[in-house]
């Protein structure tokens, strides 16, 4: 019963602030309910027993990101950020084939017969996931570090102020 | 009526994947109807990250307690940070060429 008004406390929490994130007309505002989204999904993987990816959800995607998010914002907006975040001509056809595709998604998921076990959820993920990454998922790990060094580079050749030739 | 009010107090696999699919389709709408590329972005993060609520729930209700989906999602969270780092940084560039980050503005290469 706990289990269950948990899990539509943090659905409402997340679809609710997620759409708000969609329809909201300050880009200030956005950023922050991306936040709050992003903390209800942590809270959906503490519902699946995930205790270490909640806490990286938590750490990359509401700290990190969000902080991303909010210095770009700062960097291209100036002055009044009230009409700052409007929807384009697509607004109709993009809310159709979004709720369209939402139905599609339900149906599809309700028809299916998924082929579930009954399983037991671990104690504490962290040292399984370790014994995972650096065994069977070593190489992947390695490319994965390389690849966010390459972000990281070139995202700072990306925004070097490129000097006038005059 | 009885099975349906017992489908919604049994939560179980459909209810996580009705959740994130319907959190990946509002990152969509997000994508595809916001002039603003800043509020693109964040539509692709949700997007991302919802599709990690499939990763984590179809892992715990078929193959705990191996935790398979769990690293999946972990180099997905990874790859997240890596693109939005990217992106936000074309945005700032995109900026100073062109003075807005509105998508329609953005029609340089336009014939």
């Amino acid at each position: 019963m706990g289990f269950t008004v948990m899990f539509y406390v943090i659905a409402i929490v997340t679809l609710g602030s997620a759409l708000m994130m969609v329809i909201s007309k300050n880009i200030f505002h956005s950023a922050l309910l991306m936040m709050v989204a992003f903390l209800g999904i942590a809270g959906v993987f503490v519902l699946l027993h995930a205790d270490f990816l909640a806490v990286t959800q938590v750490l990359v995607y509401a700290g990190a990101i969000t902080i991303f998010v909010v210095f770009a914002i700062m960097f291209t907006m100036r002055g009044d950020m009230k009409t700052t975040n409007l929807f384009s001509r697509n607004l109709i056809p993009g809310a159709l084939l979004s709720l369209i595709m939402i139905v599609v998604n339900a149906v599809m998921v309700l028809t299916t017969k998924w082929p579930l076990k009954a399983t037991t959820a671990p104690e504490s993920t962290a040292k399984e996931i370790a014994n995972l990454m650096l065994t069977k998922y070593v190489v992947a790990f390695e490319v994965t570090a390389v690849l966010l060094l390459v972000a990281m580079l070139g995202a700072i050749v990306i925004v070097k102020e490129v000097k006038k030739s005059s | 009526m009885s099975s349906i009010i017992n489908f919604l107090f049994n939560i179980g696999l459909p209810h996580f994947l009705i959740l994130s699919g319907t959190l990946f389709f509002i990152g969509l709408f997000s994508v595809l109807a916001k002039r603003n590329l800043i509020a693109i972005l964040m539509g692709m993060e949700i997007m991302l990250s919802s599709v990690n609520i499939n990763l984590v729930a179809f892992n715990r209700y078929t193959t705990a307690p191996a935790l398979h989906g769990h690293v999946f999602a972990l180099f997905v969270i990874a790859l997240a940070a890596a693109e939005v780092s990217v992106g936000l940084a074309l945005i700032i560039s995109v900026y100073r060429q062109h003075k807005s980050v509105e998508a329609d503005d953005i029609d340089s290469m336009k014939w």
